[in-house]
């Protein structure tokens, strides 16, 4: 899931203040932001109060099913239409790809409550770890089932790096290296080291990424 | 030929003396550091952007040395530059006559003066040896010629120290495969493993050249356990120089010892001053090594 936090009040203040809004439409979201305790019911409600402790009116909410999914997006919009109309600005308690949906289905100026910070585990309730970066090219066969690219802090494939001491992570020291982790997984598993990786393919992960299954079904296809 | 090469091929104890560029443009420091160390040492590691910290390239510091007299090993981390940048200073650097290279990862850079910086890491320390290797036989990284090559003599880092050594020794050989010829290490205060890392590379055909620290004063090992990666000076050691009436004075002694002792095991031995520039001459005299 898409890992999100609050974002400072301040700036959010700061936002609304530029275009003077003083009535706000909020609007969450009931997958990753409500799992992560920053978009759901109760984040969307505090907010409220927020905004109206500093003197804004809030015209009206809605936690959207998926908020980015332009489709769903769309309609609350049509349910939620006059509250819509009757604020100055919509404030996205989502991540910056609900944001943009929500920019995309409504005229009104949108503005991001959180920010968007990784593709999370959820290790336990409330508690996230970045296992993924979505490289688009995956070495997860060749390191144990455990990601060099994102869990060792350099992002090396071919390591320990020199600050490795005692097994642990020269970076985050109460960690194990990552790299030291694989190699031992590997030989408990009994399979054979990799030998050095190549460099990785960075043209697999350009940016904007867009897939369309309609066009790839047999599997493959987009970035 | 680098006189380092020719200098450990013919079996020859060298010595390399470690030289930080300056965080500026004012080099008159740097240029009375290697002035001090660069008639003693076969050749001088210039720093790149070390502690991952703002200070003027490796590739002009190196070219200063050379204009001086002097051998510089030309130092390389991955963390400041993609695979476009690194080849491209691997080119400058050989037609500024720089014939060492030293490649290594690069200290993160939360842990420097820059702490916002986007790490690179584009490709890491064991792919950007093959990288040279490659332009040493005259292509780029993907295979495509060269309009002129390169002949480094490639250099890689070792800590002999760190456990678990079965991952040390792979990764240490998988950098002999991808073309280091000689490791230089961090700093060694157990002699032991050191010639078991040196009896390891030895089989491989690299050579090692191992790393001595001085400890000018208490203060310089707070720094060292605290601040420099991976790295702690064991207890008996710092006591020795904790304890010492003049700590100076014990840190040279020390450091004549550990040199003395390292002359039996490996190839060579790469002095790291931490501040105590005008005491190496000395140190190394005492040894009997350097030039
Ligand atoms: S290598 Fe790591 S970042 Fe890339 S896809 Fe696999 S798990 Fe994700
Ligand atoms: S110690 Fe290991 S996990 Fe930590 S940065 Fe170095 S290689 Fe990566």
């Amino acid at each position: 899931m898409i890992i999100t936090r609050p974002r400072e009040w301040e700036r959010i203040r700061d936002d609304l203040d530029q275009i003077g809004a003083r009535a706000v439409f909020i609007m969450g979201c009931g997958q990753c932001a409500t799992v992560a305790h920053t978009g759901g019911e109760e984040e969307v409600l505090r907010t409220t109060a927020l905004l109206e402790r500093d003197g804004r009116k809030v015209t009206g909410w809605a936690v959207g099913e998926v908020t980015c999914h332009l489709g769903g997006t769309r309609l609350d919009a049509r349910k939620h239409a006059d509250e819509i109309a009757a604020s100055d600005a919509i404030l996205v308690l989502a991540c910056g790809a609900g944001v943009q949906t929500m920019a995309d289905a409504v005229a009104k100026p949108v503005y991001p409550g959180l920010e968007s910070v990784f593709l999370g585990n959820v290790v336990r309730h409330g508690v996230f770890e970045e296992r993924c970066q979505m490289c688009g090219e995956c070495v997860l066969d060749k390191t144990a089932g455990i990601c060099p690219v994102t869990t060792c802090p350099k992002g090396l494939l071919n390591g320990p790096c020199g600050g490795m001491w005692d097994g642990k992570c020269e970076v985050l020291r109460d960690r194990e290296c990552v790299h030291v982790k694989i190699r031992r997984r590997l030989a408990e598993q009994g399979r054979p080291v990799p030998g050095v990786l190549p460099p990785k393919d960075y043209s697999k992960k350009l940016k904007p990424g867009s897939v369309n299954v309609r066009e790839s079904r047999a599997g493959g296809g987009g970035r | 030929m680098s006189r380092l090469s020719d200098a450990l091929a013919h079996g020859e104890f060298v010595v390399t003396g470690e030289v930080a560029p300056p965080r500026g443009t004012d080099l008159s420091a740097m240029t009375a550091t290697m002035a001090l160390l660069g008639p003693h040492c076969h050749a001088l590691n210039i720093t790149d952007n070390q502690g991952a910290s703002l200070h003027l390239s490796s590739l002009a510091a190196s070219r200063v040395a050379r204009e001086m007299g002097f051998e510089p090993i030309f130092q390389q981390t991955c963390r400041d530059r993609n695979r476009l940048a690194l080849q491209s200073d691997l080119m400058a650097a050989w037609t500024l006559g720089l014939e060492n290279v030293l490649m290594v990862t690069g200290d993160d850079p939360r842990s420097g003066d820059h702490p916002q910086a986007k790490p690179v890491f584009d490709i890491d320390s064991t792919q950007l040896l093959r990288v040279a290797a490659g332009m040493n036989e005259g292509h780029d990284m993907l295979g495509r010629p060269l309009k002129g090559g390169t002949g480094f003599f490639l250099g890689a880092a070792m800590f002999p120290e760190a456990e678990p050594w079965d991952v040390q020794l792979e990764r240490a050989r998988a950098k002999v495969e991808a073309g280091a010829r000689f490791f230089q290490t961090q700093a060694i205060f157990d002699i032991d493993k050191l010639a078991r890392a040196v009896e390891a590379m030895h089989e491989v055909g690299a050579k090692v050249i191992a790393g001595v620290l001085l400890l000018r004063s208490p203060r310089a090992i707070d720094f060292i356990n605290e601040r420099l990666a991976g790295l702690m000076v064991p207890d008996a050691i710092a006591q020795r120089i904790r304890r010492a009436a003049d700590p100076v004075a014990a840190a040279v002694e020390l450091a004549t010892e550990q040199v003395i002792a390292m002359k039996e095991v490996a190839d060579g031995v790469h002095i790291m001053p931490l501040g105590l520039t005008e005491a190496v001459p000395q140190i190394l005299d005492q040894a009997g090594v350097g030039l």
